[in-house]
């Protein structure tokens, strides 16, 4: 039964997959991609990988459409017609395909428990975690206490992509100046961006809609960053939700609107606060006596010390990539008031 | 217990019965306004028998209350979405048959 | 027995995937494939679910909210960027 689910599954991301390259029209691409996505995360649900499902569902479907529909607003909406015949590449990639499948059928079956993957590192973490630190879901002991550098790593990865995106593109406060007045305050530098973006003011039901459902999503983002111990989530995923809402008060607003809410000095601030409580609590445990990241020293007792520094740690996590997500949003929607719609 | 699951099995099925009616009426209907309508209404309808199929077969606790949530919540956003996406069509100019006809004959 | 009902409405939802992606992949205007879209993302809502409780984790319900969630914020999104595209475009929309 669950051969067949994966099977299905497979197949229409095949097939999303190839309806994708033939198709000239990049507005039906990108919402095909938001497609492949949300197969892929039913596709890691069908695999019991439940916090990776949990973040392609939300990165992958929603945070990636809406920045390629952002970008396309800039652009042109029909791809262009290749000049040359592709026969030479599409030779490399059927025999780079055709090398790596050869590859793969040398690797031990599929989920067999003999596998070398299942007898180093793992059993040591699945047996020693409950004693260790304590928490229900091991993903998160393993991803925020084991192997807690690494996800430093990465959120410093997300940092940089904020800070690359802005570097490249900033965020416009105002519009062009038609008469030369280089000097305005930004109040009403806003209220100039919010009346050339009306966002969907138009639809009333969407924005009575709207107003209903932002509180209830930023409780569950909240929900998804305290819960990430027990059930599936963390940090990461709470602050894409907790973006998520506020790029959907941004949507249907305007963005002039979205910036009193959220504004861009507040993102300045909270984008290197979380990388910043991430690497305070390292150095705290080595003040206190222990190593960078060591949370047992924290507190009295190891596993309280754990269960402190998952906390704090996630808490970083999930301010940076709500900060970042925000601030990538704002960089990719202000560019369209200078195409002059 | 029996009457329980014998209920829960009948609102799944019935669930599964206007989903499929309404993708299939995705394809039949000749006009796109039509195409909306069969979508969001057997949308819901299916939603709300699905979602209550599988509350009726979890215990009192945070399951049950999730499934209310995403019940409640589909409830809100599908129509909603549906009815934004038929007003974004009707302002970008799309026509319904009649009004096709009707604009075609005017220009005889 | 209720094995048996989970899995049969596991498989009816995805033939309903299966026939909206087939609208998405094809469709007359650019309307039918935004409905087509959305009409996956809620079936898929609904084939979580239902895994979930086949596969007797109910962990999976908090990805049905998110994917509830992500389908209406990527449907408003579509709908906000559409009115970006040039006229051109919006007139090959008439039951191109």
């Amino acid at each position: 039964m669950a051969e067949l689910i994966d099977l299905v599954l497979l197949g229409m991301l095949a097939a999303t997959a190839l309806r994708v390259i033939f198709l000239r029209d990049l507005f039906a691409v990108v919402m095909l991609f938001g497609i492949y996505s949300f197969l892929s995360a039913a596709i890691f649900v069908s695999l019991d990988a439940v916090d990776v499902a949990f973040t392609e569902a939300s990165v992958g479907a929603g945070i990636s459409t809406v920045l390629m529909l952002g970008t396309l607003a800039l652009t042109e909406r029909k791809e262009k017609v290749t000049q040359h015949k592709s026969w030479l590449p599409l030779l490399v990639v059927i025999t780079t395909g055709g090398a790596l499948i050869y590859g793969t059928l040398d690797m031990p079956p599929f989920a067999n428990p003999d596998n070398p993957v299942h007898h180093h590192v793992a059993p040591r973490y699945i047996e020693q975690s409950p004693q260790e630190v304590g928490l229900p879901n091991m993903v998160t002991s393993v991803l925020a206490s084991y192997r807690g550098f690494d996800t430093l790593g990465e959120t410093v990865v997300v940092f940089s992509a904020a800070v690359g995106v802005l570097s490249l593109l900033g965020i416009r406060r105002r519009r062009e100046p038609a008469s030369g007045l280089a000097s305005e305050s930004d109040n009403t530098g806003q209220a100039d961006l919010s009346e050339s973006d009306p966002g969907l003011r138009a639809h009333e039901v969407l924005r009575v809609i709207a107003k209903l459902i932002i509180p209830l999503i930023l409780l569950f983002a909240l929900y998804v960053q305290f819960h990430g111990d027990f059930g599936p989530g963390g940090g990461f995923q709470a602050g894409v939700i907790a973006a998520a809402a506020f790029i959907l008060y941004a949507l249907v607003f305007g963005i002039g609107s979205g910036f009193q809410v959220v504004s861009p000095n507040v993102l300045r601030w909270l984008t290197p606060f979380g990388v910043l409580l991430y690497a305070g609590v390292g150095v705290l445990c080595m003040l206190m006596g222990g190593q960078f990241l060591d949370y047992n020293v924290l507190a009295s007792d190891p596993v309280h010390g754990q269960h402190y520094g998952i906390i704090a740690i996630e808490l970083g996590v999930g301010i940076t990539v709500f900060a970042v997500m925000l601030n990538i949003f704002y960089a990719f929607t202000s560019q369209t008031e200078r195409v002059g719609q | 217990m029996i009457m329980l699951e014998i209920l829960s099995g009948f609102l799944l099925a019935i669930g599964v019965f206007f989903g499929l009616t309404g993708a299939i009426g995705l394809f039949r209907f000749p006009d796109f306004f039509t195409r909306v309508h069969s979508a969001s209404v057997t949308d819901s309808m299916a939603a709300v028998c699905i979602l209550a199929g599988l509350l009726l077969q979890s215990d009192f606790g945070l399951t049950a209350v999730k499934l209310l949530f995403i019940l409640l919540f589909l409830l809100v956003t599908s129509p909603t979405a549906s009815h934004a996406l038929a007003k974004a069509a009707r302002h970008g100019g799309l026509l319904s048959i009649p009004e096709h006809k009707h604009s075609v004959k005017g220009q005889d | 027995m209720t094995m048996l009902m989970l899995a049969a409405v596991c498989v009816g939802i995805l033939v309903i995937m299966g026939l909206a992606l087939a609208r998405a992949f094809s469709a007359p205007t650019v309307y039918d494939r935004i409905l087509g879209v959305n009409m996956f993302g809620t079936k898929t809502v609904l084939f979580i679910a239902a895994i979930g409780f086949l596969s007797g984790r109910p962990d999976f319900l908090d990805i049905a909210i998110v994917y509830a969630l992500i389908n209406f914020i990527g449907m408003v999104a579509v709908l906000r960027f559409f009115e970006y595209t040039s006229p051109e475009d919006s007139k090959t929309t008439h039951l191109e």
